[in-house]
């Protein structure tokens, strides 16, 4: 079974914070980390070929430094990782990276799987991988929270909803998105470390891929564009309360008690 | 398409490298220096520059007939015939986009019998409803979805499409939207229309909440959007209100699919869903046991809420994921979050930081939940939660 992986190299917003003074984002120390739910979308690749064999590669679309967020996932048990990585990229919205991606995995063209994180932790959008299945015409399944069964043609999953899951089959070759439930992503073996400072990883520009429309790609490719970024303002400083929780209680039912008759 | 810094207007005021999120501008011999490695080309600086001394050119292309595009479409998401609380929600933001730009409503209703549903749909604000009703939509698949609203689209031509930022609305329309070649903005949590050209304005929380972006369609249709639940207030349903129904037909090949049902199975512990709560109790490791579990789910009863959950509580196995708030979890937006023995790590912040009252209890007063509570308590979760129970109950009582 050959899988494909997506991820994305994101700034780990958990570092991010706002300088209060001039209400601008504080980025320096700010480490790039491979997307949360990527993990998860690793690491179960990474099960499905040892379980049936074949090979996981994974792929992403960056600048050049987006090769250590490959070298990872090498180090996490992938067989081979591909930076698809050109200034002409630079700009993309959801349709212009789906685009680009499913470019790269056209010409990776031997898969029967593909799987991603159910989104990015820096954009959110959760429209990347629905967008890569389109535009390679594959069906898809979002949420995925376990996979119950695999054979050479179809593949069985439990997609997670608001209300519970879902159990839906779907065909093969086949993309998902994955949640956190799905699995617990293993550490670094040392073997996977050794192997993933020799990894030769693969790096396609424009003229590598199968690009039949330039005009797709970056910011020119992007419908969306970017009017305006700003800060949300910060919450206004609350009331602290210590002491006797009673009277805490009490304060807190004055407060609450008109917005919830 | 590319970013060009014009030398000779730039003053050194840094203001761009300020206002860059990607940290691709520096200072050098006094003038602004753009890595175009780092470069995303935003626009955040262009925005900035008082001296108009950044410039992004681009060439695009264009929807054909792009003036024939008009109105707003809604999508209904209906799940087992029952329509879905965000659809309401986006009926009344919709009827206030239609009021400044002087056009309709419509709402778009999928599923197999549920054709009399479209009057509550009038009823909630739609104008028109257009229904496809048949036996193999009856329950939400992707493929049969996305091929019954591309033609509708390509028919009808609707201006704004908008859809609930929900599990079928994220998978569904995020295919439609490569399908029409157009642009779509993810959960959004502000939609305006601009006054000068009546583009749709979509503001959008990006890297966990810490910047908000203003993202715009100007060449493209539909301008489509997902919306976050309970951002926005419901429709009132106004009986009165009349409407037109449009049945539409479609032919069998549009309703072929590769991914099948097998089953739906519903959690009994799921089933008050976070991301649609009003009011959600929270707990953290300072719940200690999954036991302790049970006095949130009494206050949370008492108010009427749900119960919620930081990542070290599920990675505890005290509660199902499936109630985790954070960045690997939900995003939830609650008229009133209750965080109980909760820290408040910046991975649980990201995830519930724009409800509207935030109530903290937590015995440590140096924890960071308190710097974004509304009202923080400094005690025992064991003492404050059940007084907060009785206290509830009597007060609600009367």
């Amino acid at each position: 079974m050959n899988i494909i992986v997506c991820i994305k190299q994101v700034p780990d917003t958990t570092q991010v914070k706002i300088d209060p003074e001039t209400n601008t984002l504080i980025r320096e120390g700010v480490e790039s980390i491979i997307n949360p739910f990527d993990t998860y979308a690793i690491e179960e690749a990474v099960r499905l070929k040892e379980r049936f064999g074949g090979k996981a590669t994974a792929v992403t679309m960056g600048p050049p430094q987006a090769e250590a967020a490959l070298r990872e996932a090498i180090a996490l048990g992938c067989d081979d990782g591909i930076l698809v990585s050109d200034r002409a990229f630079a700009g993309s919205d959801t349709l212009a990276t789906g685009y680009t991606l499913a470019s790269a995995i056209k010409r990776i063209a031997d898969y029967d799987l593909i799987i991603c994180g159910k989104q990015a932790s820096d954009g959110d959008t959760a429209q990347v991988g629905p967008g890569i299945a389109t535009q390679l015409d594959i069906p898809q399944i979002t949420y995925v929270k376990k996979i119950e069964k695999v054979d050479e043609k179809t593949m069985v999953c439990e997609r997670m909803t608001e209300e519970g899951f879902e159990i839906i089959q779907s065909s093969l070759p086949c993309l998902i998105t994955v949640v956190k439930e799905i699995n617990e992503p293993r550490l670094p073996s040392l073997k996977g470390k050794m192997r993933s400072k020799k990894a030769e990883i693969t790096s396609w520009t424009v003229p590598e891929l199968d690009i039949d429309d330039e005009a797709q790609l970056g910011l020119n490719g992007s419908p969306t564009w970017v009017s305006k970024i700003f800060t949300p303002p910060p919450r206004p400083k609350g009331e602290m309360f210590e002491g006797d929780p009673e009277e805490a209680a009490n304060k807190l039912v004055d407060l609450l008690k008109d917005r919830l008759s | 398409m590319s970013i060009t810094l014009h030398e000779e207007k730039c003053t050194g005021c840094t203001l761009c490298l300020n206002v860059c999120p990607f940290a691709a501008i520096t200072m050098k011999d006094k003038k602004a220096v753009i890595d175009q490695d780092k470069c995303n080309l935003c626009g955040a600086c262009v925005d900035a520059c008082k001296f108009n001394g950044i410039e992004i050119q681009r060439s695009t292309s264009r929807t054909p007939h792009l003036e024939d595009y008009k109105g707003i479409w809604v999508f209904a998401e209906q799940k087992r015939g029952v329509i879905q609380p965000v659809v309401f929600e986006l009926l009344a933001k919709g009827r206030e986009l239609a009021g400044k730009l002087d056009t309709e409503v419509t709402a778009i209703l999928i599923g197999h019998n549920v054709k009399e549903k479209c009057q509550e749909l009038i009823h909630r604000g739609a104008d028109r409803v257009i229904v496809v009703d048949h036996a193999k939509l009856e329950h939400f698949l992707d493929e049969p979805y996305t091929k019954v609203l591309v033609q509708l689209v390509r028919k009808h031509r609707p201006a704004i499409f908008l859809c609930g930022a929900t599990v079928m609305g994220r998978s569904l329309v995020s295919r439609v939207a490569v399908k029409l070649h157009t642009g779509l903005t993810a959960d959004c949590t502000g939609l305006d229309i601009d006054p000068d050209e009546g583009f749709l304005l979509q503001t959008r929380p990006a890297f966990g909440g810490n910047i908000m972006a203003t993202i715009l369609s100007k060449n493209h249709r539909p301008q489509m959007a997902t919306v976050r639940h309970k951002v926005f207030p419901e429709a009132e349903a106004d009986p009165s209100r009349t409407g037109e129904v449009i049945e539409e037909t479609v032919s069998p090949n549009l309703l072929t699919s590769r991914t099948k049902l097998l089953d739906l199975v519903e959690e009994v512990s799921a089933t008050v869903n976070i991301a649609e709560a009003d009011i959600i109790v929270s707990g953290g490791r300072g719940m200690k046991d999954p036991e302790n579990f049970s006095i949130l789910e009494e206050l949370a009863q008492v108010l009427g809420g749900s119960v919620g959950a930081s990542r070290a509580a599920v990675d505890s196995d005290w509660i199902p994921y499936s109630h985790q708030v954070g960045q690997t979890g939900k995003t939830v937006c609650p008229k009133i979050y209750i965080a109980c023995g909760i820290s408040g790590q910046i991975q649980h912040l990201v995830g519930m930081q724009s409800s509207d009252i935030i109530i903290a209890i937590n015995k440590d007063a140096s924890a960071p939940i308190f710097d974004v509570a509304t009202f923080g308590i400094v005690g025992d979760v064991f003492e404050v939660v059940p007084m907060l129970t009785r206290k509830f109950k009597e007060a609600l009582r009367k």
